[in-house]
């Protein structure tokens, strides 16, 4: 009995090895040496030095400039893209979901934007939002004021922050799709009996019944809205300009550790920091929508 | 009522259609752009049809850069080989932690559960540190090692096993099978559905990865394609028409892949969705 038992813990851990040995070299050792980074000055010339310089990176955040610009950036960039692409993944959802037919070749179209590669969708928007391009015709068209999207600094971060709703929003459509299958016929069946129109039976039966769903996605939503890179990175060439407008922490980060000599440690205090607004951030939020399902 | 109902339905088309629209219209501009000449492309005329329709573009981003071909191929080769690795290597685990019972068990679920908490950025600057004292940067392994396993996909594949039939093991059992050899022949061929949802994402994943390859790869032979995209935006900035004509190259395969499988692409984010 006791040599089954063993050559079962032995399976597993041959099953297990893979997962143990990149979750120890990649994951668990990296995040510890993160925390040890963001305690020390890091030089990479040559033979890499680490010296301990206490809270000293921690400090540096509160006096750098573009670490507040960058945090400023990417808060209005939650902010907004959260709220947006969750309502327009709900009203998409629900409207897929009404029973009409070619639904399916919608629900097609729509996914599209979340397959193609951030890197192909940003260019495509930048030879969009082009000063002379088709976004600033079609304003035109319609008789509204044309922006230089791409070089304006109040614009730039807004251009991304469209794109991103318009590629991210069908991605939680299909997280909706999915749960609006579970809602008994039922309750819609009651509700039309107390005599309530469609946008009252959306309103009052669909939206409450999501409410667990809709926290997943925010969730999910705020984890990824924090992280943004890849559309700064490629819209500003680098840089997060003009004038730092698409400046993000996490581009920040990324200059601070492979961009500057010297300043590795100062970034893995910035990744640090971000990691525990991330986790505020939802902790924050499950409290919140668990209050709000006390009413 | 029925008028009242017709109105609604209309109502509704209407709004479908016009996000339809929406969607379309960055592809269909990106496709229409690719096909016209570099003086349509400056002169802003607004037509989704090009004046003079040419294939040239498609010819000469492969003539002006030499590394299309190579790029892709590296593409390829990495999210092929990520995503193979992935399916065995997740499934192993998942099965492990759903159906065996060992020392340690407990605390290792806790320790994957957390760290699907933990964002890139933190494990980003010392994953290039311990790569480069490995010497894995600038090298397929350095992309490949360290995302050969998803702890996502570990939880959804652990979630799979769990509501799996018990008896089939316990045949298997019988008949003489041990738990690895039950697990390979028996378990891991009847998990196809959840494999399939699995293998879209991480290919999806890894075939789109921007960050991780700009930081570990800087030499061109060894560029994906996001990454080689970028730098070939750098080097033709006002050549709109080549840089439409590349991401067409490039968003092609994962378009034919979508239009054979779409259906689980569907399926496997309602998997991923906590259910």
């Amino acid at each position: 009995m006791r040599k089954k038992i063993w050559r079962e813990a032995g399976a597993s851990y041959l099953l297990l090895s893979p997962t143990l040995f990149v979750l120890l070299l990649f994951i668990i050792g990296p995040i510890l040496f993160a925390v040890f980074l963001a305690f020390h000055k890091v030089q990479l010339l040559g033979t890499a030095t680490f010296e301990f310089v206490g809270l000293d990176n921690f400090k540096r955040i509160a006096g750098d400039l573009r670490a507040k610009i960058a945090l400023w950036n990417t808060i209005k960039y939650v902010a907004i893209v959260v709220p947006c692409q969750t309502i327009l993944a709900l009203v998409l959802a629900a409207t897929l979901n009404a029973g009409l037919k070619g639904q399916k070749w919608f629900r097609i179209i729509y996914f599209l934007p979340t397959l193609t590669s951030s890197a192909v969708l940003t260019l495509i928007f930048m030879w969009m939002y082009n000063e002379n391009g088709l976004i600033n015709h079609l304003l035109e068209m319609f008789g509204l004021p044309t922006y230089n999207w791409i070089g304006d600094p109040k614009m730039a971060l807004n251009a991304i922050m469209m794109m991103n709703i318009w590629s991210t929003a069908p991605f939680y459509m299909v997280i909706y799709l999915a749960a609006l299958q579970d809602i008994p016929d039922s309750l819609y069946e009651a509700a039309e009996l107390d005599g309530a129109n469609s946008v009252q039976k959306f309103w009052y039966v669909t939206v409450p019944y999501l409410r667990p769903v809709t926290s997943f996605v925010v969730v999910m939503g705020l984890i990824g809205t924090f992280q943004l890179f890849d559309q700064s990175y490629i819209f500003s060439g680098g840089s997060g300009g003009p004038n730092n407008s698409t400046l993000t922490v996490v581009l920040l980060i990324y200059q601070y550790a492979f961009k500057t000599l010297g300043t590795m440690g100062y970034a893995a205090a910035l990744a640090v920091a971000l990691a525990i607004i991330i986790l505020v951030a939802t902790l924050l939020q499950r409290k919140f929508s668990k209050e709000e399902s006390l009413y | 009522m029925k008028n009242k109902l017709a109105i609604g339905k209309a109502l509704l088309y209407v709004l479908l259609v016009l996000y339809a629209v929406v969607t379309m219209i960055p592809f269909l501009w990106a496709l229409s752009s690719s096909f016209k000449t570099l003086e349509e492309i400056v002169s802003g005329t607004i037509s989704f049809i090009p004046k003079h329709f040419t294939l040239d573009n498609y010819k000469q981003i492969f003539i002006e850069q030499k590394m299309f071909p190579r790029w892709l191929l590296n593409s390829v080769f990495i999210a092929v080989t990520v995503t193979v690795l992935n399916l065995l290597f997740n499934s192993m685990a998942g099965y492990a932690l759903a159906r065996l019972q060992f020392p340690g068990k407990k605390p290792l679920f806790i320790i994957i559960l957390a760290v699907l908490m933990i964002p890139v950025q933190v494990t980003m600057i010392p994953n290039y540190l311990i790569l480069k004292q490995l010497g894995w940067l600038n090298s397929y392994q350095g992309m490949i090692v360290p995302t050969m396993v998803n702890a996502t996909f570990i939880f959804m594949m652990r979630q799979f096993f769990i509501n799996f039939p018990k008896e089939l093991e316990e045949a298997a059992a019988l008949d003489g099978l041990s738990r690895i050899g039950t697990f390979f022949r028996i378990v891991l061929p009847l998990a196809r559905p959840a494999l399939a949802a699995q293998a879209i994402f991480v290919f999806m994943a890894s075939w789109n990865d921007f960050m991780r390859p700009l930081i570990i790869l800087s030499d061109p032979e060894l560029f994906t394609l996001p990454l080689g995209l970028n730098s070939f935006k750098g080097q033709y900035i006002s050549y709109w028409n080549y840089i439409m004509a590349a991401s067409m190259v490039f968003t092609l395969p994962v378009l034919i892949i979508y239009a054979f499988f779409n259906r689980y692409f569907i399926k496997g984010i309602s998997f991923t969705g906590g259910k």
